[in-house]
């Protein structure tokens, strides 16, 4: 019987990218901010990582391939569980056998392709624009387990902040703090430039070190000399990951659980009326 | 419509070993507020109920409870054989829930979603053919539009659409004609009929419409303050009340109108005294508005 959750949930997955990579505004979404990212790396090419002659644009783009796995992943999901909830798409999950655990599976495959669609944008026009990466079968290997790995640790996330925020409108609460962590997570710049507090605090959380696992798998490995410990530190990647991993995997089934017992028609009705006295018409 | 109007009479139904629907003594309470007083009531497979009320006196609480979205606070309540609270995956393919949609599903084409939720059930049985069920709610011309591009009216065919998908047992129905025009209120109203005699769906609806409830349903509840205040067909209320009938005449040119208890001698009177003077004669019995506000306002009066 859990056949069906998968089956009904791939479709669903996959019907939903189908409709994001043909609505314009979905589209925009995705292109707009390579755009932006693009210019701003082709504007850094000119200058160099303090005691190299390496190109910054050219760390930055596979820091920034990391960065917007844990970002798209935990947002988008965080975005679309409360929106989703508040439109009644939930309830409709409920009320259909297997449908909950179907939109569950069928939104794991949504986000991840999403996710990769954006690092593809990214990493196609990058190969071309920026010189000095380094790019082997490793390269493919270690992209593959920092993507996979970066997903299963930042969408659960996700996930469970989307449980607990009733209204779409309030997520500014969590943008604002993910972007202040993306701008010290040693995206745009090395770590080492920053206080060390700061570089305590970002460690702590996935985006650098899925920054620093893109930075292994693009970048020559001499540049580890950069880096915190000059080195890829790829156990302690594995071991922060991880440990996000297994916290969201633990806690996103229990809040996941929690939240959808307690939809029902009148709480979709409670919010669609908060919404429009929020929203005229 | 595929084929309108040919199931004007209901069949009686034969005696079920075991009702759809059992509620015996359910009650809900949130906080110190008793919404539901001790709730009673069961169908019997393939009839046709429809839950009345004023707003407020819990139909929507009682509903929830019903489909397992809810948890009771007291009471027994048997759905399909089982209790709602501890239904399976299995129980719920036998459900069909009628939601009121918003703008959920956007994005997806309506003949996309309905093959999408049939594909739930196939596990269980044969779910609907899909451009069989979007021309039964006359969505045809529309099959191939985003849900977001309907009009008020088609999205709640779709609505219907994806609460039958799954040919359930029992159909739940929460205000279904809100917002149609009367030709779309027609349809689904022969759609309703359809179902409960075609498919023998148990059905359980809510509405403020009373004509909807008279034409529907086969027994008509009606919830105030908590509890079950009648119960009983459109007629066996209206005798139970015993409401005055309306009756209407012209004699020399001139309309006249009566309301009396006792129609029948009232009319024999006026005939023994004025004979072939009458004329247009009318004699109108309380319609279920009468009979549910009179029972309103006998319980406001007890309560």
């Amino acid at each position: 019987m859990t056949t069906t959750a998968l089956r009904t949930g791939l479709q669903r997955g996959l019907i939903e990218l189908r409709q994001s990579f043909t609505t314009v505004q979905d589209l925009w979404g995705y292109l707009f901010p390579t755009v932006v990212f693009l210019v701003v790396m082709t504007l850094m090419k000119g200058s160099t990582i303090p005691g190299t002659t390496f190109s910054r644009g050219s760390m930055t783009l596979p820091s920034l391939i990391g960065a917007s796995i844990g970002f798209n992943a935990l947002t988008n999901t965080m975005q679309q569980l409360t929106l989703e909830r508040e439109d009644g798409t939930l309830l409709r999950a409920k009320a259909l056998p297997h449908g909950m655990t179907g939109y569950l599976i069928g939104k794991i495959t949504t986000i991840s392709g999403m996710t990769l669609a954006g690092i593809v944008l990214l990493i196609v026009p990058g190969l071309f624009l920026f010189d000095g990466l380094e790019i082997d079968a490793m390269t493919w290997v270690t992209l593959v387990w920092v993507l996979v790995l970066g997903l299963v640790a930042t969408l659960p996330i996700g996930a469970v902040l989307g449980s607990l925020f009733e209204n779409p409108r309030t997520m500014g609460v969590i943008m604002l703090p993910m972007m202040g962590l993306v701008a010290t997570s040693g995206i745009f710049f090395p770590l080492s430039e920053l206080p060390s507090w700061m570089q305590g605090l970002a460690q702590v959380f996935p985006l650098y070190w899925l920054g620093l696992g893109m930075r292994s798998a693009f970048l020559p490995d001499a540049l580890a000399a950069v880096e915190i410990g000059g080195s890829w530190r790829v156990w302690e990647t594995l071991g922060v990951l991880g440990a996000w991993s297994i916290a969201g995997l633990v806690l996103a089934p229990v809040v996941l659980r929690r939240m959808a017992r307690r939809e029902s028609g009148s709480s979709v009705a409670a919010r669609r009326e908060k919404a429009l006295q929020r929203v005229p018409g | 419509m595929t084929t309108f109007g040919q199931v004007a009479v209901r069949p009686p139904h034969p005696p079920a070993d075991r009702p759809a629907l059992e509620v015996r003594d359910l009650r809900m309470r949130y906080g110190s507020h008793d919404v539901l007083k001790g709730v009673s009531f069961s169908a019997a497979p393939g009839e046709v109920l429809a839950l009345l009320g004023p707003n407020g006196a819990g139909k929507t609480t009682t509903i929830e409870i019903l489909e397992g979205f809810r948890a009771r606070s007291a009471g027994e309540v048997d759905v399909l054989g089982t209790d709602p609270a501890s239904g399976d995956e299995a129980w719920r393919s036998r459900l069909g829930i009628v939601l009121q949609s918003w703008r959920d599903h956007r994005k997806w084409r309506v003949r996309e979603l309905l093959a999408h939720f049939g594909a739930h059930y196939t596990a269980y049985r044969q779910p609907w053919d899909v451009d069989e069920l979007i021309d039964t709610v006359g969505l045809t011309p529309h099959a191939h539009k985003r849900a977001g591009q309907l009009s008020g009216g088609q999205r709640r065919r779709l609505d219907v659409a994806i609460g039958i998908v799954g040919r359930p047992e029992l159909l739940f129905l929460d205000e279904p004609t809100a917002g149609f025009d009367p030709e779309a209120r027609r349809e689904f109203h022969d759609l309703v009929h359809r179902l409960a005699d075609e498919s023998d769906t148990t059905i359980l609806l809510t509405t403020h419409d009373l004509d909807e409830a008279e034409k529907l349903a086969d027994r008509i509840l009606v919830l105030a303050g908590g509890v079950i205040i009648a119960d009983g067909s459109a007629e066996a209320l209206s005798l139970r009340m015993s409401t005055t009938a309306e009756v209407r005449w012209t004699r020399d040119g001139q309309r006249y109108v009566h309301a009396t208890a006792a129609a029948t001698a009232f009319v024999r009177e006026l005939f023994a005294q004025y004979g072939d003077e009458i004329e247009d004669l009318e004699v109108r019995r309380a319609d279920l508005e009468d009979t549910y506000m009179a029972l309103l306002r006998t319980f406001e009066g007890s309560a």
